[in-house]
């Protein structure tokens, strides 16, 4: 910098370039350099995810029908339609967001604790780890596609292998797993987790070898047993590790949409039709993307409101225990 | 050692549990239609038979699953590369560049981390729509490839690699580019194939999105065509569970040959998200 130079045009400078950057700043690049390697990123992001967010809040404000000239302006009615009891839109609307709701209170306590339990097995070092491993994670490269259509066929209640397997071993063979409830819930809930389990077992994997392995060998001079360990040991040091796959596990359990979708159909009379289910149909099949958009923003509150919960409430535990 | 024993009979249940589904897949890609949906079923295929892979090849088919097959690939390599493409350079800027914006750009690229899914469907089908990429396979790829997921990674492992070589570079009066090309780029091998791998299994795998916005058959990928072949009219189970087959056995191979990537790259970015 020059000795030179009028106080404005320093302050200006020292703003510009902070301390610890003046280096890189004056190893140099233009002022266009940054935005010229951000620009192709930049254009995605302007187009596809910062314009939509706006764009589907003016869309949810329109009776907005894709085929029609006219899209006219219907401020909130989309949302009040939702909050009307008994209005045609809100019944089915609030009868997909229980549903989901369900599925949700149903998957997430199973894949929160049986994968812990999975990776507490693949912990140690032995041989045939990695094979385990490999063979626990592989269901989680299929796409739900894949995993909806296999479990539709493996479940049929007439010509599926769980029922023949089954009856085999002296139990029912004739159980509705895709069609009455409650078999179409634990179809739902058993599919996903056979197609997940593996994702949470590698994130818990990770977490404990973070742990570090002295504080079992002191627990164990305390005469900590398995159980001790596991409670004072293992537990406490996975927390972060737990609250996420809690977080990750919720938002996508709330986000079901394909196991329902190819499986059972939304089956018996749209019980299992889950909320993005809904919100497609709404959008997709019967042109209502305006109270769709809507339908989104509302899931999306909930969804966030959901993700905050965990997270306070994992908070605020800690800092009392401080 | 009863605990050793223990260990393994509970893991190999387990992998019985895990692996049946999938061995149940490829017997039944290879029977007859009238065999896949016998009751009770045959376990083994009486004649093994490629009667559905024929189908899957035969391009007068009404349900063209080998086009289908090409679709995806098409999509899933070319979004991994558009990601690799755009994220590296504008994480690279984020990481190592100083400029007056900087905080605010890189908060609003992880504040749409937050963002639940669902928010883009209806708009993101109306800008598809209007940029005239409706029913094409640019609708599969741009869009998804837009997401922060890809800058955010690259950026937390372009601040952990050290800054001498590049400053060095700089100073015998390299330019940015060049070093982002020729020392960055090759220093981040490991990064970049993973973000790449992550990137095609998620195009691959996306469901929601593809069913909605690629309409004619013709141009469908694997996850809506699957879709397709199950809501015939006569379902042919054979052929669903042939067409499974092909949707799975490329990202099983690409997780089998790049394990390592995928396992590090989703326990990393667990940990870090």
């Amino acid at each position: 910098m020059s000795t030179g130079a009028l106080p404005r045009t320093r302050r200006r400078a020292e703003r510009d370039a902070a301390p610890a950057a003046a280096r890189g700043a004056q190893l140099g690049h233009g002022r266009f350099t940054p935005w010229l390697f951000m620009a192709p990123y930049l254009t995605l992001f302007g187009v596809f995810v910062a314009l939509p967010v706006i764009y589907g809040l003016w869309i949810s404000l329109h009776n907005w029908d894709q085929f029609l000239a006219e899209k006219p302006w219907v401020g909130l009615q989309n949302y009040t339609d939702l909050s009307t009891p008994g209005s045609a839109k809100a019944e089915p609307f609030w009868r997909a967001m229980l549903a989901t709701g369900l599925f949700t209170a149903l998957s997430v306590p199973l894949l929160v604790v049986l994968p812990l339990f999975v990776a507490l097995l693949l912990n140690k070092r032995f041989p045939g780890r990695t094979f385990f491993r490999a063979a626990f994670f592989a269901p989680y490269v299929l796409g739900v596609a894949v995993v909806g259509v296999l479990f539709r066929f493996i479940l049929d209640p007439n010509v599926g292998a769980l029922n023949y397997v089954l009856g085999q071993i002296g139990l029912p063979d004739d159980t509705p797993w895709t069609t009455a409830e409650p078999w179409v819930w634990v179809s739902l809930v058993g599919m996903t987790v056979w197609w997940t389990l593996g994702f949470n077992t590698i994130i818990y994997l990770a977490g404990l070898q973070d742990i570090d392995g002295q504080l079992y060998d002191a627990a164990e001079v305390d005469g900590a047993g398995r159980w001790a360990r596991l409670r004072h040991v293992t537990l406490p040091g996975l927390r972060p590790v737990i609250v996420f796959v809690i977080t990750v596990t919720l938002l996508a359990s709330a986000n079901m949409f394909g196991q329902a979708y190819l499986t059972t159909q939304g089956a018996p009379s749209e019980r299992t039709r889950t909320a993005i289910m809904f919100i497609a149909e709404e959008g997709f099949n019967d042109f209502h993307l305006g109270s769709a958009a809507a339908m989104s923003y509302v899931l999306a509150l909930f969804l966030m409101a959901l993700s905050a919960g965990v997270f306070f409430l994992f908070r605020d535990r800690k800092e009392a225990r401080a | 050692m009863t605990r050793t024993t223990l260990r393994y009979a509970a893991l190999a249940l387990i992998t019985l549990l895990f692996l049946s589904p999938l061995i149940w897949m490829i017997l039944t890609a290879f029977k007859t239609e009238e065999e896949s949906a016998l009751s009770p079923p045959t376990f083994l295929p009486t004649a093994w038979t490629t009667t559905a892979f024929d189908t899957i090849f035969d391009s007068t088919a009404q349900t063209p699953v080998f086009r289908w097959f090409l679709n995806s690939i098409i999509a899933a390599f070319g979004m991994g590369l558009v990601v690799l493409a755009t994220a590296a350079p504008a994480a690279y800027a984020l990481a190592r560049m100083e400029f007056r914006g900087k905080r605010l750009v890189f908060a609003a690229i992880v504040a749409t981390l937050f963002v639940p899914p669902i928010i883009f469907l209806a708009p993101n089908y109306e800008i598809v729509a209007a940029l005239g990429l409706l029913d094409t396979l640019p609708a599969v790829i741009f869009p998804l490839a837009a997401g922060a997921f890809g800058v955010f990674f690259l950026r937390q492992f372009f601040l952990g690699l050290p800054r001498e070589l590049e400053e060095a570079a700089l100073l015998d009066g390299a330019n940015r580019w060049q070093v982002f090309w020729r020392i960055v780029v090759p220093l981040s091998r490991p990064a970049l194939a993973t973000l790449f791998v992550l990137s095609v299994l998620t195009n691959w795998n996306d469901f929601l999105w593809p069913l909605y916005v690629l309409l004619n058959p013709e141009n469908l990928t694997l996850s809506p065509g699957l879709a397709l072949l199950q809501n015939a009219n006569a379902v042919d189970f054979a052929l669903l569970m042939a067409g499974g087959l092909v949707a799975t056995v490329p990202v099983l191979l690409l997780f089998v040959a790049a394990q390592r990537y995928v396992i590090e790259g989703v326990s990393r970015t667990g940990l870090k998200g």
